[in-house]
């Protein structure tokens, strides 16, 4: 061995000194075999939390039916929980969901892609480094704010133009719902269109067609599946907001299109009856998972199918 | 080792400047990595064929290859990193000081102590110089400051970078230039004293200047340490090494001395390939 | 020939259609300033309204009925307490996931199952998780609509973005550091340890940021809880029942059509809520401007 020529002119040599440790390396060997045990089983507390979630819903849930036949849950288009002969029908609350979902989309929807379309192929570097972290801040901003925004101040102004509009109706949180999803469809749809890649532009650009025309015959075609993700989740979100409607759409559980009326999402439900004295193992109690869960399943469904979308059709470069 | 004398002879006759140094070579020098019938498959690509390989202590083995030739894998399978890529399978054997480097008993840890690695890009840590240094050293249980001081130096110095650095040791590695920070990454390893330092293409990222200040030092450390480099620049495998593989299709083609080797090839694959005409 | 036609009308029309270009140039920006302007409104009706009420005695006095003497004390001490269990279990739980994920899980079954899993879990709305806590830590544990119930369900609410968020930071750390590390004899726990999460931190810090502002500003899971409206004494313990300042906003606003003046406490509520998160949101965006990158 010639490796004592570098440890020799030293009184301290190292790979001996290495050597010795090795002996006293249990602890490690411990940590090796334990820590990533140990990792597994945070990991799992994410399984456990969708377990719990399943098990919560479902469990309570099935009380419920065994009360109220589960076709005249999904049919019943009369939901009054605590009069003499109460009725579960959830047509009133899906009704509500859906119409706030709808008018949110409306905003969002034209809003967000036409922001898209600027913050891709219209403006510069420079500017879309101002304008997209400032879209983002309206995503952060909490939806109770919204609530209170939709309720002090949207629907006053809504009433002074359209005085049929009741102090909480439908039309308000709907509207007010669709600003808060705009950066969602704006930031997705961007990500998608600019992820188009710059050649295929730039084939069209070569034949002379306008930055417009390259947009919609070639960009939206090619970044399509991303964009209608992105409303699929947006509406997902719409679908699944709690307090802007709780606050401005107040609790009346008519069956109605009207957008003047008060209307209660499956959302708001939940708060109500949770926030009031439902007393344990009553039908009123229970209900709340039924309508739970009915909530979760759409919301699922809607995630999924975002994700299928996006899989599905992703086009090829 | 029946090939010592042989070796040892040539090794004589080509240092008789220094008939000390060329006595003790010869006295000295063993196999340290005896590869023997060694494949290698990346999932189904058969990426080293019945590799068969002899290298010395106290020498620079070159391996030389055009892309693809296997030559970066091999150099990898001899610390075992090449597991870090999923979906590999290994046969034959690897004999590191008389022990099958390839049995699943040993451990890769211990091994990696041994064979220190200098990478193709240098790749310090993102901490200061000091850090870099100690890091060898503390994974391994050393925690005197007072050792840990001299380990840095020492090492430092013996990756002629010492003067450079001395002053700005608690500095990020990153600011140093690309050569500096490939001399840290050779002083990084040297910090544990290894017997065998395995070279990637170390000089692939760097200037003309900053390679020769690369391959005076390997000269330097090939006193102390078994270097063993791949490379695909030509001309730097014939400065440096005493011995070069040359290897084609994840095979041994030949493997000589490397004025032989240069002079001399007795394959025409190497001929064609040392000559230029293709790679 | 038709084809020759085509090209000499060519000229004219191009005028058009860049013009048609330009004009729906402006739209698109228009659009995109729209979002901002309603924010805008939103911002300077919130000062508006409650600017005149946020003084030093609304931060420190105690929940009372009389707007005059209302104060948020309580809210913001309960929000402090909840932020104590949320921050060091998800810190725990997220980035000990992301770890397992992106270092230890083989491709496979499980690792997939937990993505997939994890990925759900980010869309399901946040009152879901206010059953959820509901039935497990209010009345299965029986901690009551104490200061840990409210912890725990927001942090299994914000798990899924701090997770995210750790992978993201995990992944961008360069293989070559890792190849160093094991290349120096280190083993896989030591080289996470000592180079995969140090170079990591300042990501993983700014996502923990962004989680905790998303758990700060939650509150359908709270009123699910059963959060008290009206408490007048001061939370002291992971034990105690609280309120935190969503809730105060949301029944404030709710009965402002009762007493007025409660829609000013809300706005200045509100105000509070939105510079707490602005405060977080720098910090957040100092961490990712000051340690990006050095390698």
């Amino acid at each position: 061995m010639t490796s004592h020529s570098k440890k020799e002119n030293n009184a301290v040599s190292v790979s001996e000194m290495i050597a010795q440790n090795k002996q006293k390396k249990s602890f490690h060997n411990f940590n090796e075999k334990s820590i990533p045990v140990f990792l597994f089983l945070l990991a799992s507390i994410t399984i456990l939390t969708t377990i719990g979630i399943l098990y919560t819903l479902i469990s309570e849930a099935i009380h419920f039916f065994m009360e109220v036949p589960i076709l005249d849950f999904f049919t019943g288009t009369e939901l009054k929980p605590l009069s003499q002969d109460p009725q579960f029908g959830i047509l009133p609350l899906l009704n509500g969901t859906l119409i706030s979902s709808i008018i949110a989309i409306l905003v969002a929807g034209p809003i967000g892609l036409m922001s898209a379309i600027y913050l891709s192929e219209y403006a510069s570097d420079k500017v879309r480094r101002v304008l997209k972290p400032l879209l983002e801040v309206l995503a952060g901003i909490p939806t109770i704010v919204y609530g209170f925004f939709a309720f002090t101040f949207v629907t006053p102004i809504i009433r002074a133009i359209w005085p049929q509009v009741e102090a909480t109706n439908i039309l308000s949180p709907g509207l007010v719902m669709g600003v808060m999803i705009i950066p969602m469809i704006a930031s997705l749809s961007e990500d998608a269109m600019s992820s188009v890649p710059n050649r295929i532009r730039e084939g069209s650009l070569a034949m002379g067609t306008t930055r417009l025309e390259t947009t919609f015959k070639v960009v939206i075609p090619a970044a399509l599946s991303g964009i209608i993700a992105s409303f699929v989740l947006a509406i997902s979100r719409a679908i699944g907001e709690t307090m802007i409607v709780t606050i401005a759409s107040g609790s009346s559980k008519n069956f109605t299109f009207d957008l003047t009326q008060s209307m209660q999402t499956m959302t708001a439900y939940i708060v109500e009856v949770s926030g009031g004295e439902a007393p344990a193992g009553s039908t009123l109690h229970y209900s709340l998972y039924a309508v739970a869960l009915t909530l979760f399943a759409f919301t699922l469904i809607m995630n999924l199918l975002a994700k299928y979308v996006s899989r599905k059709f992703r086009e090829e470069y | 080792m029946s090939t010592l004398t042989e070796k040892g002879i040539k090794i004589d006759l080509q240092t008789s400047q220094d008939d000390k140094e060329a006595l003790s070579q010869i006295k000295e020098k063993s196999v340290i990595y005896d590869t023997k019938n060694l494949d290698l498959w990346y999932g189904n690509s058969h990426a080293l064929k019945n590799i068969n390989l002899e290298i010395l202590e106290n020498e620079v083995t070159a391996i030389i290859g055009p892309s693809g030739c296997g030559k970066s894998t091999y150099i990898k399978t001899l610390n075992r990193m090449v597991e870090l890529v999923p979906g590999v399978s290994t046969s034959g054997s690897i004999s590191y000081k008389n022990k099958n480097i390839l049995d699943k008993s040993i451990k890769v840890e211990d091994l990696r102590t041994q064979v220190g690695m200098v990478f193709q890009k240098p790749n310090p840590f993102p901490k200061s110089i000091y850090e870099n240094i100690v890091y060898g050293p503390r994974i391994h249980g050393i925690k005197k400051k007072a050792i840990l001081d001299e380990i840095v130096e020492k090492s430092l110095r013996g990756a002629a970078i010492w003067d450079e650095v001395k002053d700005r040791l608690h500095q990020n590695a990153y600011g140093l230039s690309g050569g500096q920070q490939q001399r840290i990454c050779i002083a990084r390893c040297l910090a544990v004293e290894p017997d065998v330092i395995l070279m990637d293409e170390p000089t692939s990222a760097l200037d003309p200047i900053s390679t020769l200040k690369i391959e005076e030092l390997m000269k330097e450390l090939k006193k102390q340490y078994t270097i063993i480099i791949v490379t695909h620049n030509m001309q730097q495998a014939a400065r440096i090494s005493d011995k070069t593989v040359f290897m084609l299709n994840g095979e041994v083609v030949e493997f000589s001395e490397t004025d032989q080797l240069f002079s001399n090839p007795s394959d025409k694959r190497t001929e064609d390939y040392i000559t230029g005409r293709f790679g | 020939m038709a084809k020759s036609q085509a090209v000499m009308r060519q000229p004219n029309k191009i005028n058009a259609r860049v013009r048609i270009n330009t004009f729906w140039k402006s739209i698109f920006f228009l659009s995109t300033l729209f979002g901002l302007f309603v924010l805008a409104i939103l911002i300077y009706r919130v000062v508006a309204d409650g600017m005149a009420w946020l003084d030093l005695s609304f931060l420190t006095s105690r929940l009372s009925t009389d707007p005059n003497t209302a104060g948020i004390s309580g809210a913001i001490l309960g929000t402090l307490w909840v932020m104590l269990v949320v921050i060091p279990v998800t810190l725990i739980v997220g980035v000990g996931t992301a770890i397992y994920l992106e270092m230890y899980a083989k491709k496979g079954f499980m690792k997939s199952i937990i993505e997939t899993n994890i990925a759900n879990l980010a869309g399901v709305p946040s009152i879901v998780y206010g059953l959820l806590g509901l039935t497990v830590f209010v009345r299965l544990m029986a901690f009551g609509n104490v200061v840990l119930a409210g912890g725990l369900t927001l942090s299994l609410l914000v798990l899924p973005i701090l997770v995210v968020s750790a992978q993201e930071a995990l992944r961008a750390v360069p293989g070559y550091l890792e190849e160093a590390s094991y290349g120096m004899g280190a083993t896989k726990w030591q080289t996470i340890r000592r180079i995969i999460l140090p170079a990591a931190i300042p990501s993983i810090l700014t996502g923990a940021i962004l989680a905790m502002s998303r758990a700060i500003g939650e509150t359908a899971p709270l009123t699910v809880l059963g959060i008290p409206a009206l408490l007048i004494p001061l939370p002291g313990g992971l034990f105690d029942t609280f309120t935190a300042l969503p809730m105060q906003i949301y029944y404030w606003t709710l009965d402002s059509s009762l007493v007025a003046e409660y829609a000013n406490l809300a706005a200045a509520t509100i105000i509070v809520l939105l510079v707490i998160l602005f405060i977080l949101n720098s910090i957040a965006i100092f961490i990712r401007n000051k340690y990006q990158q050095s390698y």
